[in-house]
Parts: structure tokens; sequence; C-alpha cells
């Protein structure tokens, strides 16, 4: 069984005839568990869509996406229900639900149906250092603050792939090394396969290895920076 | 129902909105529900509360005006009498007429003649039955409200005939919005041919009704009995229509009240569709994160029940206090807790059908939205 996530010759393209365009083009990408892998890149370079496939948002034209030992061939019932149990999401800041607080933030993915062996969303809050406000709500908090939020909330169902999109763009610098030194010692210690879709090559340092993708392909690997 | 009841905490104040509007509705809805049976009330509470079946008139008389312009031999009543399954048959007239008593109150009465008596002539709560005297009326409750008093004498207008009051019926009896006063049925064929005290009566009047009241078994054929006595029967129900204004009346009121649920189902399905809307992001991370369908259906239909059970309580209850106000002005105001109740669960169900509709919306927000810019 293929742990982590592969994604195998996966093509994605978008729109019909003259104005179809190729989100994705042949793309491989094997991600072993406990590992972290950066994805840099221009914008319109087909990130988002490599994010999408990875995390069963969308279904490719070619190809194949495996995720824990699970192939995300299926209908979306299906994959909503892999998306729930084996994948965990970071999104871009602000996708916290404004009416929750920080607690209940890390709660909601616990609500979404029966998960096995959940981690305590209290104690997670207190690992990612944000339980002395686990009562504030997102617009009481900082952006990093709601990036750690968001992280601990992709953690708390103890997901084998974790898919984490620009956490750092609202960030400083400070904050950004925080969040990606997180994400890193999470990815370690849980053994997860992280994927970090990012612009900010100054976190890079944090990532185990380096994607560059242009127009569709993961044209470029090269190691981490120290 | 974790994030339904946060989410209704947290935008209270957009929820108390909406709750607002919802519980004016319901407002509106106890007050036309209570103006429809007042209504009600004022147009055939005396009719309903005649110990009769069926009513049965002058063959071919129209419908809606039967009261008014049915004349039925008084010789009828002894056909249907004979009747398999006629328990009771009795004469019943009927007339609207203008009075004034003598201490001055100007009183609209609405005359019904039946024999001393005869299973229609009513027990008063106050005062005596009619008896053996001729010039004797026994008055609904509401007449008192309006300034009659138990010995009181009305004269009729125009024919100046006397009446005295020796009776006194418990509750309202009206008839096309005027109170009903009972009289013994030679009075009335009287009043009808507009003979006051001393003037002739043609001899035809005395065998005029306006009906024969019928107390019947279940099953009887009244067909069959209209054949027999050349008359054309209603049953009571039936027989509310040929009241004055009536069938308008509850038409009109009916109107107001379907239009009043379709509002109801538009506003809450506005409300639900711009909720649904504003929160389509919100909703597209609860899908990228794995969340059913159904979890987010269920989470915006939980909150519109929440919404429309909570609003249309506060809204009822403030109808029935303002009901409870206006039952006591001369306006003709009912409340009746089956038909407010009634129409409250159709204003829930009616609201529930338009939030289903709107969140139906759900089910096309893209979970891909959730990732944000194209990169």
């Amino acid at each position: 069984m293929t742990t982590g996530l592969l994604l195998e010759r996966v093509t994605l393209r978008h729109g019909d005839g003259e104005d179809e365009t190729v989100a994705l083009d042949d793309v491989s990408l094997h991600v072993e568990p406990g590992e972290i892998v950066a994805v840099v890149g221009p914008s319109g370079a087909g990130k988002s869509s490599l994010l999408a496939v990875a995390g069963g948002l969308t279904v490719p034209d070619a190809g194949r996406v495996v995720v824990d030992g699970v192939d995300l061939a299926g209908p979306e019932r299906v994959r909503a229900r892999i998306r729930r149990t084996r994948i965990g999401y970071v999104f871009q800041s602000n996708n916290l639900l404004p009416a929750l607080t920080a607690v209940d933030q890390v709660r909601l993915p616990l609500t979404f149906g029966r998960i096995e062996n959940p981690r305590d969303p209290v104690e997670l809050l207190a690992e990612v250092g944000m339980e002395h406000k686990s009562g504030r709500r997102p617009h009481q908090l900082s952006g990093g603050e709601r990036q750690r939020v968001g992280v601990a909330r992709a953690l708390v169902t103890r997901p084998g792939v974790l898919l984490v999109d620009e956490p750092t763009s609202a960030l400083d610098r400070r904050r950004s090394h925080e969040v990606l030194a997180l994400l890193a010692q999470e990815t370690h210690e849980h053994h997860m396969a992280t994927v970090v879709v990012t612009h900010d090559h100054d976190v890079l340092r944090h990532c185990d290895r380096v994607f560059e993708m242009i127009d569709g392909r993961l044209t470029e690997e090269r190691p981490a920076m120290a | 129902m974790f994030l339904t009841l946060r989410e209704l905490a947290f935008a209270r104040g957009r929820f108390a909105l909406m709750g607002a509007v919802v519980a004016l509705i319901a407002v509106l809805m106890v007050l036309l529900s209570g103006l429809s049976v007042g209504l009600v009330n004022d147009g055939v509470s005396g009719l309903q509360k005649l110990p009769v079946t069926s009513l049965a008139f002058e063959r071919g008389v129209p419908t809606d005006s039967a009261f008014s312009r049915s004349v039925v031999d008084s010789a009828a009543v002894a056909r249907w009498a004979e009747r398999d399954g006629v328990t009771d048959a009795a004469p019943l007239g009927n007339t609207l007429v203008n009075a004034k008593s003598d201490r001055g109150t100007e009183i609209d009465l609405a005359l019904f003649g039946v024999q001393p008596g005869s299973f229609v002539d009513p027990d008063p709560a106050q005062g005596a039955r009619l008896g053996s005297a001729p010039h004797e009326i026994v008055v609904s409750a509401t007449a008192i409200d309006a300034g009659l008093r138990l010995g009181d004498t009305v004269t009729l207008d125009r024919i100046g005939t006397e009446l005295t009051v020796v009776g006194v019926l418990d509750g309202q009896h009206t008839f096309g919005h005027v109170d009903v006063g009972y009289v013994p049925l030679r009075t009335w064929q009287e009043i009808r041919a507009g003979a006051g005290p001393g003037d002739p009566v043609p001899a035809h009047a005395y065998d005029e009704i306006t009906a024969v009241a019928l107390r019947t078994a279940p099953g009887t054929d009244l067909a069959a009995g209209d054949e027999a006595a050349g008359t054309a029967s209603m049953t009571l129900e039936e027989s509310f229509g040929a009241s004055p204004g009536y069938t308008a009346e509850t038409a009109t009121l009916g109107m107001i009240q379907v239009f009043l649920y379709a509002i109801s189902a538009l506003v809450v399905g506005a409300f639900f569709t711009v909720l649904v809307i504003q929160r389509k992001p919100e909703i597209a991370v609860l899908r990228a994160m794995g969340a059913a369908t159904g979890y987010v259906l269920r989470d915006s239909l939980l909150q519109s029940a929440v919404l429309l059970v909570v609003s249309t309580v506060v809204g009822v209850a403030a109808g029935v206090a303002a009901g409870a106000g206006l039952s006591a002005t001369p306006m003709p105001f009912a409340l009746d807790l089956g038909a407010v109740g009634v129409a409250a669960l159709l204003l829930v169900a009616l609201g529930m059908v338009g939030a289903a509709v709107a969140v139906l919306r759900v089910t096309r927000v893209d979970p891909l939205t959730a990732l944000g810019g194209n990169r």
C-alpha cells in the first residue's frame, strides 16, 4: 500500500476547444509520511489545481491520486469522506468561521461525522500556542494567531495528508517562520505527508524538498535551502 | 446543531431582524385570524347556535340570498315532520329591522320568528322564554352590550310594533352583523307583512315562513323531503352562505390570509437566499474540509426552523395580547386558539418551504472556491 500522498501522471484541463488550458500537465509527485514539501511558482502556474486534485476537490482528467493508501477516484460523497478522515487543509487567512471561537474552530471537523482517535482540541490548541486565546473569535485574533488556529483545525482529525495553501501570505517574516516551523514539527512528529503551496521563498528552509511549478508542470526539483 | 446554535448566537442582530419580520407577520396572521373568526361569529353565530341540522328554503331561491328572499308555505312544516329520519321540524322566520328602545337605544335586530315551545324556541340565560303574549322578544347578550335591558320596550321603525324584552340569551347570537331577537312566529309574520298595531294583516301572511328548521337523523334523504315539501334544503353549514355578506367576507379574508402565507414563505426564502449567498465562502470551507452536503443542509434548515419557531411563538404571543385588547372593542374580533394554532403551523411550514428552496443553493457551492485565488 502506498502511504503518504501519491500523484501519478495527473493531467487536469480547464475549458473546451480553443479556450482549453492545461492546469496540470502529466504531474507526478510522491510525498512520504513525515515529509514536508513546498511547491513554488508564479500565479496561474497550477499550484491551486495541484492542491485541489491532491485533496479530492477536483477529479483529474487523467492519472490517479492516492491519499494514505486510498484512491481518490470516486463520487463526491466518497471523496468528502476521505477529505474528512484522511486529509487536513490549511487555507489562506480569513478562512476561519466568524461565528466560532478558536477552540470551536478546532472542534468543528469532529462534528462532521465519526472520526477514529481524534486529537483533543484543547490540547491541540495549547500545542500551537493558542490555549490562552481559545475563547476568542477570528476578528479578535492577529493574522498569525488565525493561521495557528487553522493549523490546529487541520490536525484535529489526525490526517495522513496535510495540504497547506499560502500559509504566510498575510504574515510578517517572523510569524511566517513560526507557522512553517510549526507545520514542519507537526509533520515530522505525526508522520503526515505535507504539501505547502507558497510564494514565499523565505520559508523554504523548513521544507524537506522544494518543487517548482510552471505552466502546469512540476519542472524542477531542488533541495530545500539550509 | 453545533454550528447552528453558535451562528445564531453570533449573528443575533441579523437573525433578530429577520425574526422580527417573521414575528410581525405572525402578529398580522393572529389579528387576521381573529378578525376572520370575529366576522364569522358576527355573521352567522345566530345560525350556529340554532339546534338544527338543515334548513329547507323556497325551491329555486338564490342560495346567497335565501334568508332574505325565501318564502315557504307553512304547510311544508307538516310535510317535513312526517318524513322518515326527521326528528323535529318547525317554522322559522327571518327579517332584519331597525328599532329603538324606550330608553333611547337605537339598535338593528335580526328577528327570528319561532313557534313558542318548538325545538328552535331558545331557552334564555336570564328572564323568561317566549310565552303566549304576542309582543315579546328574547335577545342576544350582545344586544344587552349595545344598551338594551331586560324589561325594555323596543319599538320597530316605520310600523311602530312594540316588543318587550323578556329574556336574554347566553353569549353572542348575531346574524349578518346584527343582534338576533327571537319573537313569536305570529308576531314575526305581522312584522314581515308590514302591519303595525291596529293595521289589517293579509290572511296569507300567517301562512308564510322563511324556512323549515329541521333536525334530522344522519343519512336522512333530504332530497326526497324537498320533493315532497316543495322546498330546497341546505345543511346548517351551507346555509351560512345565505347569510348577508358572509361568502364575500370569508372569501376576502381567506384570500388575504393566503397572500400572507405566500408573502411569509417568500420573505423567509429571500432572507435565507441572501444568507446563503453571504455564507458561500464559509460553506465552501466546510465542504472542502469534508462536511457532507447533508450536514450543511441540516445546519441551514435548523437555523430556519429555530428562527421561524421562536419568532412565530413571539409573534403569536404578541398577537394574542393585542387581540385581547381588540376583543373589548366593537370590532368583530374573536380568538380561536385552534385557528391560531393551525395558522402558526402553516406559517412555520410555509416558511420552511421558502427556506428549503433557498438553502438548496448550498449544494451548488463548489468546495474548490475555499482555495481562493487562481494560481
